[in-house]
């Protein structure tokens, strides 16, 4: 039985952890992008980046002023037990939320839409957002947060198989040529695609492709495994860097997931996951043990299943 | 980087100061800073409430900007990273808000159009900072020495209220507008829009278009 209290520390520690350090698989990616460069003002900012990274290391404070929206994606293996359910699980994940804006500090983003009512909390109606997923093995629960920022940067559309991957290409670069301008994605950015599903889907897919996916990470299918390397040397080829000054580090790394669609449709979203790509990851096991891992594998085999039945 | 020219600047400075920054140049800041976006200017500016310090003698740089952080029970702040929020969005406001707070400086995300410079920011003889990255908030939080006051907290919230932070070396900046009203932005755009179009070659435009799309990547959309 995993307690509430082992979810809360982990929870906590999660949201301290994504605020202030920069994952290293994107850090490695963007220290690549640093030495090849050679645009001055590009350049300056990705050096000036990664001291800030340092900077919020060594102080303890967060990367970015912008702490973004905070969001939990739990995991829970098919024997997982939770003390108190799935309503306590939330329970605990909104006091995280809550406790750990005050204690780093993060910075108090949540407001209502309407009335910007601010509770200096990150928590409201629908905040933090808690998604669910589930694997066939397993006691434990995998706590995801992400604190995803940016107001820019993420569009949707829909293609049609017609538009073919021409069509793709073309509203890859509208997008990021129109959120790169005056680098207002904050990039060179992870950016995730979502192809197929409903619109809704499509957004999530996309989503969870740019925040869920490390640097380097393939998808498994090889010819969306050469696309998303095409898109991404197709990002880094337009002439623009970090700030949407010349230079030629755009996309950190490009990742695809699909889902099954209409069949008259092919839906498309853009996500940039920035500079600040905030993300921990910790796994609960059943007897209470925790353990943090950088990666958060959330596309197994098992999420991108394609049969009626889960074949092992 | 050898070629960029680092510059040390007052938060109220002169006029010759101003003058003499070029778009491009990383400008570091000394004094006392407060933040103002949309929550300050819609108090001041369409509700007409009194402005609770004097500008810009108390400071004359604006800050585009809600920072990570609290205020203790005791009183006390505890302020973590600090980063700008984009500044397109605050352009009805800032012809009125220049002339009323006599802002020479304002720092922000992403710049404001070359109109806003040349109607707006010319003739108080302010220019725009831009920050770095934009997620150098560990960096800026070092240059904080002090929050001075926090006004407005109550009506307007942690993130909209107004800070008064003095500040040490606070940067790094990027001077974006300079007295003319010239853009950096604008100039980078127009250099890599060449670029861009060959990146087009080999796409295809949507079956379904969109109201009021544009096809030409050269277009400002601010
Ligand atoms: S987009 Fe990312 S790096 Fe940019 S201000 Fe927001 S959180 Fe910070």
């Amino acid at each position: 039985m995993i307690k509430n209290s082992q979810i809360y520390d982990a929870a906590i520690s999660l949201m301290s952890k994504a605020a202030i350090e920069i994952p290293d698989d994107y850090l490695k990616g963007l220290k690549k992008a640093s030495q090849e460069e050679d645009g001055d003002l590009s350049n300056f900012v990705l050096e000036a980046m990664l001291e800030n990274y340092e900077a919020a290391k060594e102080d303890n404070r967060a990367m970015c002023g912008d702490t973004g929206c905070p969001r939990w994606y739990v995991k829970l293996g098919n024997e997982a037990k939770i003390e108190g359910g799935p309503v306590s699980l939330e329970t605990t994940l909104r006091k995280a939320t809550a406790d750990a804006t005050v204690k780093i500090p993060l910075r108090p983003n949540r407001v209502h839409p309407l009335w910007r009512t601010d509770y200096d909390n990150n928590v409201g109606i629908g905040a933090p957002e808690i998604e669910y997923a589930f694997e066939p093995d397993g006691d434990w629960i995998d706590l995801i947060t992400v604190h995803k920022g940016g107001l820019f940067g993420t569009d949707y559309r829909m293609l049609f198989p017609s538009d073919g991957i021409e069509g793709i290409k073309k509203f890859f670069l509208d997008t990021i040529v129109a959120f790169g301008k005056r680098g207002l994605a904050c990039q060179p950015a992870i950016i995730g695609i979502g192809l197929g599903g409903s619109k809704d889907t499509c957004m999530v897919l996309g989503k969870r492709a740019a925040c869920l996916r490390i640097v380097g990470d393939k998808n498994p299918d090889p010819k969306i495994s050469m696309l998303e390397e095409e898109l991404k040397d197709l990002g880094n080829s337009i002439g623009m860097g970090a700030m949407g000054f010349i230079g030629k580090s755009m996309v950190i790394d490009c990742n695809i997931e699909v889902g099954y669609c209409h069949t008259g449709g092919m839906q498309m979203s853009v996500h940039a996951f920035c500079l600040s790509s905030r993300r921990a990851v910790a796994r609960i096991h059943g007897d209470g043990k925790i353990t943090y891992r950088n990666n958060p594998d959330w596309f197994t085999d098992y999420q991108r299943r394609e049969t009626v039945e889960w074949q092992v | 980087m050898a070629s960029l020219k680092k510059v040390f600047l007052n938060t109220n400075p002169t006029k010759d100061e101003i003058k003499n920054i070029n778009i491009g140049d990383i400008v570091y800041l000394n004094g006392s800073i407060y933040t103002a976006r949309e929550g300050i200017y819609k108090k001041v500016l369409e509700e007409h409430a009194d402005l609770p310090l004097e500008l810009p003698k108390e400071s004359a740089t604006n800050f585009h900007c809600s920072p990570a952080a609290v205020q203790n029970e005791n009183g006390d702040f505890n302020l973590g990273a600090v980063t700008a929020t984009a500044s397109f969005r605050f352009s009805r406001w800032i012809g009125d808000w220049l002339k009323i707070s006599g802002a020479k400086l304002i720092i922000g995300k992403g710049g404001m159009s070359i109109e806003d410079y040349k109607q707006n920011f010319v003739p108080c003889g302010a220019i725009y900072l831009t920050t770095v990255g934009y997620g150098t908030g560990a960096l800026l939080g070092r240059g904080v020495k002090k929050v001075r006051n926090l006004y407005w907290k109550k009506e307007l919230g942690l993130a909209q209220a107004m800070w008064l932070i003095d500040v040490e070396n606070f940067g790094p900046f990027i001077a974006e507008s300079d007295v003319l009203g010239n853009s950096l932005f604008e100039r980078e755009n127009k250099k890599i829009s060449e670029k861009i179009t060959k990146a087009y070659e080999g796409t295809r435009p949507a079956v379904l278009k969109r109201f009021g799309e544009t096809s030409n990547p050269e277009d400002e959309l601010i």
